[in-house]
């Protein structure tokens, strides 16, 4: 950088600053460290991962992999981890859909549709994600009927205050289980519960008015040439948005796209306050609890976040480099 | 033998282009031009959504009349917020002591105006006042001090719009100097103070907030010696201003990297050193280059500060949820009417923000003869 210290005073100087600045640093981690090893020794507080192998004692209501009451926390652990990789990995999906269909719709030129579609951003993204799924689930899901008065919908899906109820797979026999109102609930099909429901739709829906800005940006960042260029090659509308005006705003919108899907990874960590059964409300909200190992828990929920950010940033800089490398 | 490929008539006359016509049939053709099925599709929600809505919060809303009424009307109960208004304002803050609340919102307010206005004399003075002597003033008056005859308040009273204040404009005072410092300190020469830099940005960039305020809440404590025991809302507030002072920092750097080299090497040639070089030449300039993401970035923090209550803390929101709970006013339309409140309280604050961001940025654009962005 010009004009540095190092450029004006020489290296000794440079140098100097920077132990100068290394000692500090070392010295508050140092003592910082200390304080705490104390505070937990006195305080009996755990700060190694003996816990790990431990009865847990409690039951998750959602899990995708085997786990009951008599699981370790370890076991818990896992359960959070991929309840919350299934909210993001769908939340990124439909997300992707909506905002780039809502993009698209503000650039129309039918007013009303734009101007929709421009309410629709403005309404959402000025709106916290907290107050948005605090809505969904104690105004909207709680608020619906019974099973026995549920909201059907085509597909045999239905809708009611325990969960959205759709037809699921099954593997021996292979084929689709259906769900059926039987006494007083649903037997067969899949049981998504409000709580799961509330979060991936509102981080869906709050995700996509971002998700639509970013399109919208990006495809009015392509220069206006570049379309009457290729009209008067000869190319029809829908040839010129496919091969001259996407390719070129993608590259535009790849890289705020990114940021946008971590957003929606880390936003899933909301889940705590409708005790949706995620990482956080599980590992650092219930383990951390009942174990009390407050530096172990922080520092592998911390560590979990950073290397699945870490993964997808890498795999969206891939594709960025890919659809550069299209264009040239 | 005259050339067979001229033209022996002139070409028939275009028409002149639509848009350059009256402006009523560019509105048709604007309202009428999409494919039908996206047109009808969005008129038809259009006319089932508005009736219902006007007839929820308008006309069966209960305007006057308690809890009864609410109990057996089918829209908004608005009665509900004018009974809970105070709540959502101070929280549980003494009631005879709430003119300390008003005096704070009254100065801070006043502090704005200063400060946002254009064309405002002694803008430099009012930065100072703003930055350094607010808070603490502010600090004394809500918190009180006894010699001066202002009762203590204990921040677990603190509550409401009251706290949502606090921690938004804690967070913005702070996140904004120490942004400028981290964004500096990423870019700097020295290896190690740009490591640690660029460390503390993207950890704290790769983790949700709320595990930041888990982490502000539970190991805090820890490392401080013991018996100074921070107080429960300072807590929340220390992961706040760090978390927002990782992502100011990116924005201030994606600012310096716009600016063109030669400006901090004619500073150089000018004789100026880095402090110099950076305080009268380089941020001026990359903070008026960067005024729209810094607003992004307040916006983004106002909607995050409902995150506190993750701590414990009541602020807004959680004021509002909790409310909404009262058995007293216990009626069918009270969880949505609390939510929409809430809704149109937070949707005026950060739209405002950011069309008055759009404004300054305009504002600015036309002074220095640059484009936008």
């Amino acid at each position: 950088m010009p004009g540095s210290p190092i450029e004006r005073h020489g290296a000794a100087r440079g140098a100097l600053v920077q132990a100068a600045f290394v000692l500090a640093l070392a010295f508050l981690v140092y003592e910082g460290a200390a304080m705490a090893l104390a505070h937990m020794r006195a305080h009996h507080i755990p700060f190694d991962f003996g816990f790990w192998d431990e009865r847990a004692g409690f039951d998750i209501d959602q899990h995708l992999i085997p786990y009951s009451f008599t699981s370790t926390y370890g076991r818990a652990f896992f359960v959070g981890l991929t309840n919350t990789l299934v909210v993001a990995a769908i939340g990124i999906v439909f997300a992707s859909l909506i905002g780039f269909a809502i993009g698209a719709a503000r650039l129309s030129p039918n007013l009303i549709v734009a101007k929709c579609a421009g309410a629709y951003v403005e309404a959402l993204r000025n709106v916290p994600l907290l107050l948005q799924i605090l809505f969904w689930y104690n105004a909207v899901l709680k608020a619906l009927p019974v099973p026995r008065a549920s909201l059907a919908f085509p597909g045999h899906v239905f809708l009611n205050n325990r969960g959205l109820f759709v037809p699921a797979p099954t593997l021996s026999p292979l084929g689709i289980s259906l769900p059926v109102f039987h006494g007083f609930n649903f037997a067969g099909g899949a049981r998504l519960s409000p709580e799961f429901v509330a979060l991936t739709l509102s981080l869906i829906l709050y995700t996509a008015a971002f998700i639509a800005e970013i399109v919208r940006a990006g495809i009015a960042g392509v220069p206006k040439g570049q379309g009457e260029a290729a009209a008067a090659l000869g190319l029809n509308a829908r040839q010129t948005r496919k091969y001259v005006v996407v390719p070129q705003a993608l590259r535009l919108i790849v890289p705020p796209l990114t940021s946008q899907y971590l957003n929606l990874f880390k936003n899933s960590s909301l889940a705590v306050f409708i005790g949706y059964p995620d990482l956080v409300q599980v590992f650092a909200g219930t383990v951390l609890n009942q174990t009390g190992a407050a530096v172990p828990v922080i520092a592998v929920t911390m560590a979990v976040y950073l290397f699945v950010s870490l993964i997808v940033a890498t795999a969206m800089n891939l594709y960025n480099r890919r659809i550069v490398g299209v264009a040239h | 033998m005259p050339a067979a490929y001229v033209r022996a008539t002139p070409a028939p006359v275009l028409p002149p282009p639509v848009a350059a016509g009256p402006s009523w049939t560019r509105l048709l053709r604007n309202l009428f031009g999409a494919p039908q099925s996206l047109l009808l599709t969005v008129l038809a929600l259009i006319v089932w959504l508005v009736p219902g809505l006007l007839r929820y919060f308008v006309f069966d809303a209960v305007w006057h009349g308690g809890a009864t009424a609410c109990r057996a009307a089918n829209g908004a109960c608005w009665t509900f917020i004018g009974e809970k208004l105070p709540y959502f304002i101070y929280g549980s803050y003494p009631p005879d002591q709430r003119w300390r609340v008003n005096l704070v919102f009254a100065i801070g307010a006043g502090l704005i105006v200063w400060l946002l206005a254009p064309r405002a004399p002694a803008r430099r003075l009012g930065t100072w006042l703003a930055f350094l002597v607010y808070p603490a003033l502010a600090f004394v008056l809500l918190y009180g001090w006894p010699a001066l005859g202002l009762k203590r308040v204990s921040s677990d009273l603190w509550g409401g719009m009251l706290v949502t204040l606090i921690v938004a404009t804690f967070g913005i005072v702070v996140s904004l100097p120490l942004g400028i410092l981290l964004a500096l300190g990423r870019r700097s020469q020295l290896p190690a103070v740009r490591l640690a830099s660029a460390a503390f940005i993207e950890f704290m960039r790769g983790v949700p907030m709320i595990a930041v305020l888990f982490m502000a809440d539970t190991m805090l404590p820890l490392f401080l010696p013991e018996g100074f025991e921070p107080d429960r809302l300072v807590r929340p507030l220390v992961g706040v201003a760090l978390f927002a002072s990782a992502y100011m920092a990116e924005v201030v750097r994606g600012g310096l990297q716009a600016l063109p080299k030669g400006q901090s090497e004619a500073g150089k040639a000018l004789g100026l050193r880095y402090w110099g070089i950076e305080r009268l030449i380089v941020l001026p300039q990359v903070l008026r280059l960067t005024i729209p993401a810094i607003a992004g970035t307040f916006i983004g923090l106002f909607k995050d500060t409902t995150l506190v209550a993750t701590v414990g803390i009541f602020d807004f929101l959680r004021t509002v949820d909790s409310a909404r709970l009262d058995p007293n006013w216990s009626g069918p339309t009270i969880t949505t009417t609390a939510y929409i409140f809430a809704a149109l309280v937070y949707f005026v604050c950060c739209f405002g923000m950011s069309r008055y961001a759009l404004g300054l940025e305009r504002r600015l654009a036309a002074r220095y003869g640059r484009a936008t962005g």
